[in-house]
């Protein structure tokens, strides 16, 4: 067994919280660039240089892409190998994420407890972390921060096996057709297909994770993943809502096996600011 | 085209704002969102006297991060303006006269905006670095204990945003999906 002390995850916590909200993954920043080319709205067009811009100067000045520095998302894939020790390791996690977000002036946005008092935590714990027990001798931590707007715009909807595939592109339309302006498009839409609600919702998150440009390995789940950024950017939405052709960025889906009455279908909407930085330890 | 807007708004101003027009804010605008609003408006509703004179004013939807030494104020781009729906025709009521977000608005605010001679901007979500280099004074006037919901009084210099609703109740966010809408 490979020991790894908790200390060290703290200090690469701290470390991808505020890389990731200081610099945008280079994918995100390529799809951005190669939007500006295609955008026809003159509108649009500026919006998106804006937002490279903003990119830009959150790089060179060390501060945060967005204001919502969201909620720490993390994703931890733990080799069955490794033996952690030195204490806690979700505490250790919550440490890292606490140091990051003070020591890299990052908006604490956590409220600790939903619909009494909303009182604000001061230093953004509890993390959201997802565990798989995976091969090896190895720790791989995902940094994923999530903002609020986009997140709120997402949708859970338990379809029929016999809606089909036209069910699911109605959903998926329909939701970013509602959400408009409210989740700062262009978007990033991940969607879940299969599982249980939980299951379909946490692969819809999953999803937000893959690089712009990789599409799924299932040939019949790509040609739908491109069939619905088509259709998507056509609703003429645009950047920020403000018209245009360039809704959507991508459309990433993941599938589930499900059971023999269900068809799960999750989507989380992600706005540009597709923040997400890996670690392995 | 672009247009450059001093704060406090006057009714002039306003009336020379359509959907659509890309503007250049300076003066004094407020910071003020869920929580804030939710305590003006107690306020007006209990007949108090509020933090700071909002005739004329703007009140932009933001919650910044907090500033590095040597910094005015950290990224500062705006949040979803339909949480402060069901507050804003309130404070338009009580002089209120431009609001800074984005996102959607309700028929009430857009309603509340032609009454009013209004005005409502979206600045660019997710630029707040961007944003934030406009801004070049910030201080909190009221509600510290709401860390980064507190009211800024922030003094800005050609702040860039749109306009998505004017006075006539245009809305961009119609006008700009109709015209790229295909099928």
């Amino acid at each position: 067994m490979r020991e790894i002390d908790v200390g060290i995850i703290t200090k690469e916590i701290e470390r991808l919280c505020i890389e990731a909200n200081y610099y945008l993954p280079q994918d995100v920043k390529k799809a951005l660039e190669d939007a500006v080319e295609k955008e026809e709205s003159p509108l649009g067009k500026e919006i998106i240089i804006d937002i490279l811009s903003n990119e830009e100067i959150a790089r060179k000045k060390l501060m945060p892409i967005c204001q919502d520095t969201g909620l720490a998302v993390v994703f931890l894939e733990l080799g069955q190998d490794v033996r952690v020790v030195g204490g806690d390791l979700y505490e250790a996690i919550n440490e890292g994420v606490r140091r990051g977000y003070i020591n890299g002036y990052l908006r604490k946005s956590c409220v600790d407890d939903p619909f009494m008092e909303r009182k604000n935590t001061g230093d953004n714990t509890p993390a959201i972390i997802h565990t798989t027990i995976v091969k090896g001798d190895k720790i791989k931590i995902t940094l994923a921060p999530k903002g609020g707007g986009s997140e709120n715009m997402s949708a859970l909807a338990m379809l029929k096996p016999s809606d089909g595939v036209e069910g699911i592109k109605k959903f998926v339309l329909e939701t970013v057709d509602k959400a408009g302006s409210n989740p700062c498009p262009p978007i990033i839409v991940g969607i879940g297909i299969g599982g249980t609600i939980e299951m379909t919702t946490l692969i819809a998150k999953k999803a937000l994770l893959r690089t712009i440009g990789e599409y799924n390995p299932n040939p019949v789940v790509a040609k739908l993943e491109k069939e619905l950024l088509e259709e998507i950017n056509k609703l003429g939405i645009g950047s920020q809502g403000f018209g245009g052709r360039i809704t959507a960025l991508a459309v990433h889906i993941e599938t589930f096996p499900a059971h023999i009455a269900s068809m799960p279908v999750a989507i989380n909407i992600q706005c540009h600011a597709a923040r997400h930085k890996e670690a392995i330890i | 085209m672009t247009k450059i807007v001093n704060t406090p708004l006057t009714d002039d101003a306003i009336n020379d704002l359509c959907a659509g027009d890309r503007v250049l804010l300076n003066g004094i605008i407020y910071t003020g969102r869920d929580a804030a609003h939710k305590r003006l408006v107690g306020m007006i509703q209990n007949g108090q006297e509020l933090p700071m004179d909002i005739k004329g004013q703007i009140i932009y939807y933001v919650g910044p991060c907090p500033a590095k030494p040597g910094q005015v104020i950290g990224s500062a781009g705006p949040t979803t303006s339909g949480r402060m729906d069901a507050y804003a025709d309130i404070l338009m009521d009580s002089g209120l006269k431009g609001m800074i977000g984005k996102g959607l608005r309700s028929k009430k605010v857009v309603d509340s905006i032609i009454k009013n001679n209004g005005v409502y901007f979206a600045a660019i979500g997710g630029a707040g670095a961007l944003l934030a280099e406009a801004i070049r004074e910030a201080e909190v006037i009221a509600f510290h204990d709401l860390g980064p919901e507190a009211i800024y009084r922030l003094r800005v210099e050609n702040f860039p945003v749109t306009v998505v609703i004017d006075n006539k109740g245009n809305d961009l966010y119609k006008i700009g999906r109709e015209k790229y809408r295909i099928g």
